[in-house]
Order: C-alpha cells, then structure tokens, then sequence
C-alpha cells in the first residue's frame, strides 16, 4: 500500500524566479507537503510506505550540480508515557524488578535520508538538532536516579522501539526528483500509533544545516474497528453489556441449533 | 485469514482463533467445564497480551456456561437461594478482583500473578484429581466397585452459625462458607478470566456436601452472573474486553461443545477425569516452565496504566 503526497510542482516552478533576487545570495528555503491530512488504518492494515514530496527554494545552482544538499524528513508520532520494565532472576523466576518512567516519548519515529547520516553532516550538529533516533530527548521522570540507570533504560527504550519497528531509518529514502523536487518514502509499522504525527524536513548545504519545516498528519482506524475501539473507550459500560448481550444471544443459540433435549 | 483486534491492536489468524474456541468448547463439552482456565493460557501462548485474554475469556465464558444454565433450568437442577447467596459473594471477589488487576499492571506484576496463580490452582486441581481418578481406575481393575462419598458426613463447616436452608439442595448449612466460596470463585474469575466451575464443583460436594445433580447447574448459574459481572468490570475499568476475539472463540466453542458432549458419553467416568487432569496439569506445567526460562529480551515497554505496547 503506498500513500502518495501531493507534489509541490508549483513551488518547484516558482524557485527559478525568486531564486533571481538581486541584493547577494538569499537564502535557501525547503517545502514539503502532504496531499492529506488525515491517514486511515484499515482492518488489513500490516504497514505501509508513506510518501512525502517535497520542494528546494533559491537554491545555488553550483552547490546544487555538486550533489551538496541533503534532505533528512522525519514522521514523528504522539508523545506518550513510557514505563520500561527490567526483568531479573528471584527464586529462578523472571520477574520485573526495576523499572524507570520517560514522559513525552514519541510513540514512532520514521526517518528518511538522502544519504548514510553520517555523510550528511557531524554528530555534534544531530545532537544539537535531536535529529536521528540516537538523538532523540528521551526525559526520565525521575531524574535523580543514577546516570548509569538512566542511560542503561534509555538505551533499552530505543532498543525496544527499533526491534518493534516504531523507530526506524530509511537510508536513501530521500530521493531527488528534479534538481530542486524530492521525494521522502517512510515507513509506517504495522502497529504504528493513531494520533497527529508531526512530519518534519530539514535541509543541509555542504554539511551544515539551513532550514527546517514542518506539517501535521492525522493517522486514524478507520470505519468498524474504530468504532468498536471508541465505543470500547468512550462507553466502556455500555460496551460490557453489549458483550455480555452477545455472549448470551451465541449461548442461547448455540442451544437452539444443537438441540439435545 | 486475518482479523484485526480493535481492542488488542493486532491482527490474528481467525482460522487459528476458530479451532482454538472449538478445541476449548470440545473439551469443555466433554468434561462439562467452562474451559475459561485452557482458553486464556492458549490466548496467552497465541501472544495475546495477558490483561486482554483474562478479560475476553471471562466475556467468552458467559456463552458456554449460559447454554449449560438453561439446559439444567428446564431440568430443575438449579437451586437458584444456593446460587444467589454465592452469586452476592462472588460479586463482591469479582470487584476486589477487578481493584488488584488493576493495582497489579500499574506495578507491572500482572503476567507474573496471573502465570503464579494459573501454575498453583490447575497444578493443585490437576494433581488431586490424578490421584483420585487413578485410585478409582485401579479400584475397577480389581473389581471394588468404586466408594462412594457418604453424604449427611459432617464437618466444621457445618457447625459454624448462620444457617439458612436451601431447599432445593436439601441441605441447612451456615451462610459463611457459601459466601466465602462465592467470593474466592469471583476474585480468581477477575484475575484468572475463569468462571471457576473447576473449583466451584468440588467446593460445593466436598465442602458443602450438595447433591451432585444440583451441583453442575447451580455452578453455572453463578459462573454466568459472575463472569457478566467481571466482564463489566473490566470493561469500565480496564477497557482490555476484546469483542471481536471473543465472538470468534464463542462461534468456535459453541459448535465444539456439542461435538465434545458426544465424545464424552462414550468414556467412563473415572478415565475422563483422569484426561481432564493430564490436560489440566499440562497447562500449568507449560506456564510454568515460561517463568523459569531466560526471557529472549530483559526489557519490556508499557504505557504508566501497565498496557504492553
């Protein structure tokens, strides 16, 4: 399943004209688009690549010939809660013993780039923008808990979202399309949150970072599951009586078709 | 082909959900049990998350255990005064039940007590009634007819104070006992997902001494009041009742019950609770063998209300 974004031909037909501004060099801008806000997860639902275009302003042509600009596009999901459990050895069982709460942890993170991230520009400058899925601020709720603590659950917390597929990179995702149009495939995992996404763009000239954009995306369950999943949330009395009803109906009908007495 | 669960947020196999139902309903028919004790731990083994199996199997139970209600209201063996005083101490576990799971999953110790609490109870069940219906085959072999339990055979619980009378029953017992029972089958079906009819029936002719033929019945009136009551429950407090999951399971066990009600008529009393015990010790042992082995990751995510993600 591949969701197409509209592509900003328009903006990238506009560059050429303003990029001729007289007073010395502008400065570069970067656009991206989606052609819908809102994306549904249907019952079927195992994944799916989503495409994201978008477009380069004023760029310089030589810089451009060069191949020295590089576009990083991140989707990140809803912030949420996150209590990361460590299981320990007591009495040869496994139990959960110790455990730490990280508060505002992206519940996905997809990010796509031109090229490997570190021939786009320094680790200092990724840090410095908390872009990439090393670099992303996880903030523990307890933060008088020992460093090493707090590092070693850190680290689990990404391990984790990596091997559930929410954390993911696509290397080369960032395609051009044109000189100055591109176009940004990334992944969405199967169990990837609803909620309002954030996708972001940044862009980098020669290593170093210009400009960043961003726009919204709603990702919903669409039609029967959704309904069942609100009803389940909204009304949750409501809702076990009507399983309770329903137990009932299939038990009382069990009888009637299978009728021994 | 697969189906996606609303409530648990994944998508499953139906075909699989399908048999697993009616493999559970041919064994419930079989031995006359709700089967909410096998239909939770294979929901578990399936990697359903357990909060989400206990309480679509207490959902589940009520379909299989209301067809047996009605079968025995219309034969008379169902002493509803016995049945509605362990019905108001079942609903009072149920909703301390209900307070622990919850209390339990904000610590994240939930799959751990549900995994304990499965290994002891089916462990203890299964080993006692090995033991008995082996004693009782070998007595066949050497041709004693099996002993019967003497009934009228008193005990402490029968010197305890307020007594009421059951008619239904025959029986004049204090009220204690009856609502202790009620309330311990109510607390294991909150936290379990089972309606308790494997504990529920013994309690009642060992402890209380009621007539067998009123037993079953009057087991599976409460089993049905009790397991609504723990589906509500959770639904209110937890919202892990998967509706889709368990409409599926409840095709599949319907349709297997009656299949498992034949293949019962056919095997002796004795040489079915012996299987029943095997199967029962089977699955504790299974469960337990899971807390013993290294888990393949250390780490686990929850969301703070204990909800795996």
């Amino acid at each position: 399943m591949r969701i197409a974004a509209l592509a900003l031909a328009l903006l990238a037909a506009a560059a050429p004209a303003r990029a001729q501004i007289k007073d010395g060099a502008p400065t570069e801008n970067i656009q991206i688009g989606l052609s819908t806000d809102r994306v549904s997860i249907t019952a079927d639902f195992s994944g799916a690549d989503l495409t994201i275009f978008g477009a380069l302003e004023n760029t310089d042509p030589q810089v451009n010939r060069q191949g020295r600009y590089d576009v990083v596009v991140v989707l990140e999901g809803p912030a949420r809660s996150v209590v990361v459990r460590r299981k320990d050895r007591i009495l040869g069982m496994w139990i959960n013993t110790r455990s730490e709460t990280f508060i505002n942890v992206p519940v996905s993170y997809s990010m796509a780039t031109t090229r490997p991230p570190q021939d786009i520009t320094t680790p200092n400058s990724y840090k410095q923008l908390s872009l990439g899925i090393p670099n992303i601020y996880l903030e523990p709720e307890e933060k008088r808990d020992s460093p090493i603590t707090i590092q070693e659950f850190t680290d689990a917390l990404r391990d984790r979202k990596e091997a559930l597929g929410l954390y993911s990179d696509n290397i080369g995702g960032v395609q051009f399309l044109s000189q100055n149009l591109f176009r940004a495939t990334l992944h969405l995992a199967p169990n990837v949150p609803v909620g309002t996404h954030k996708a972001r763009a940044f862009l980098f000239r020669n290593g170093l970072f210009v400009k960043e954009t961003s726009t919204q995306l709603a990702i919903v369950k669409s039609g029967f599951e959704q309904t069942i999943y609100r009803f389940a949330t909204d009304h949750g009395f409501g809702y076990g009586l009507f399983a309770i009803g329903l137990a009932m109906f299939t038990g009382w009908l069990g009888r009637i078709i299978f009728r021994k007495d | 082909m697969g189906i996606y669960l609303p409530i648990a947020e994944m998508s499953v196999n139906a075909f699989v959900l399908l048999a697993m139902g009616a493999a559970v309903g041919f064994l419930s028919g079989m031995f006359g049990v709700g089967g909410g004790f096998l239909i939770t731990p294979l929901l578990i083994f399936y990697n359903i998350p357990p909060a989400i199996a206990v309480a679509t199997g207490a959902n589940q139970v009520i379909a299989s255990s209301f067809s047996g209600a009605l079968a025995h209201l219309k034969r008379g063996t169902l002493d509803f005064k016995l049945g509605t005083v362990l019905l108001i101490g079942g609903i009072a576990g149920s909703a301390a039940g209900g307070f622990v799971f919850a209390l339990l999953r904000a610590i994240g110790q939930l799959d751990l007590f549900i995994s304990l609490l499965y290994v002891v109870l089916l462990g203890t069940v299964g080993g006692l009634m090995l033991i008995e219906s082996v004693n009782a085959l070998r007595l066949t072999k050497g041709g004693v007819p099996p002993a019967l339990k003497k009934s009228g055979q008193h005990n402490w619980i029968h010197r305890l104070p307020f007594k009421m009378r059951f008619r239904t029953s025959k029986l004049f017992v204090s009220v204690i006992p009856v609502l202790g029972i009620g309330a311990g089958i109510g607390f294991l079906s909150a936290i379990m997902g089972v309606g308790g009819g494997f504990i529920m029936v013994p309690a009642l002719i060992y402890l209380l001494k009621v007539p067998t033929n009123v037993v079953v019945g009057t087991s599976l009136f409460q089993i049905v009041v009790v397991s609504a009551f723990t589906t509500l429950v959770h639904s209110t407090t937890n919202q892990t009742v998967d509706i889709v999951l368990a409409l599926v399971l409840m095709l599949g066990g319907v349709a297997g019950a009656q299949y498992g009600a034949k293949a019962g008529q056919k095997l002796r009393g004795e040489q079915l609770r012996a299987l029943l015990a095997l199967l029962v010790l089977a699955v504790a042992l299974r469960l337990g063998f899971d807390l013993f082995v290294k888990p393949q990751n250390l780490y686990s995510l929850t969301s703070v209300s204990g909800l795996s993600l």
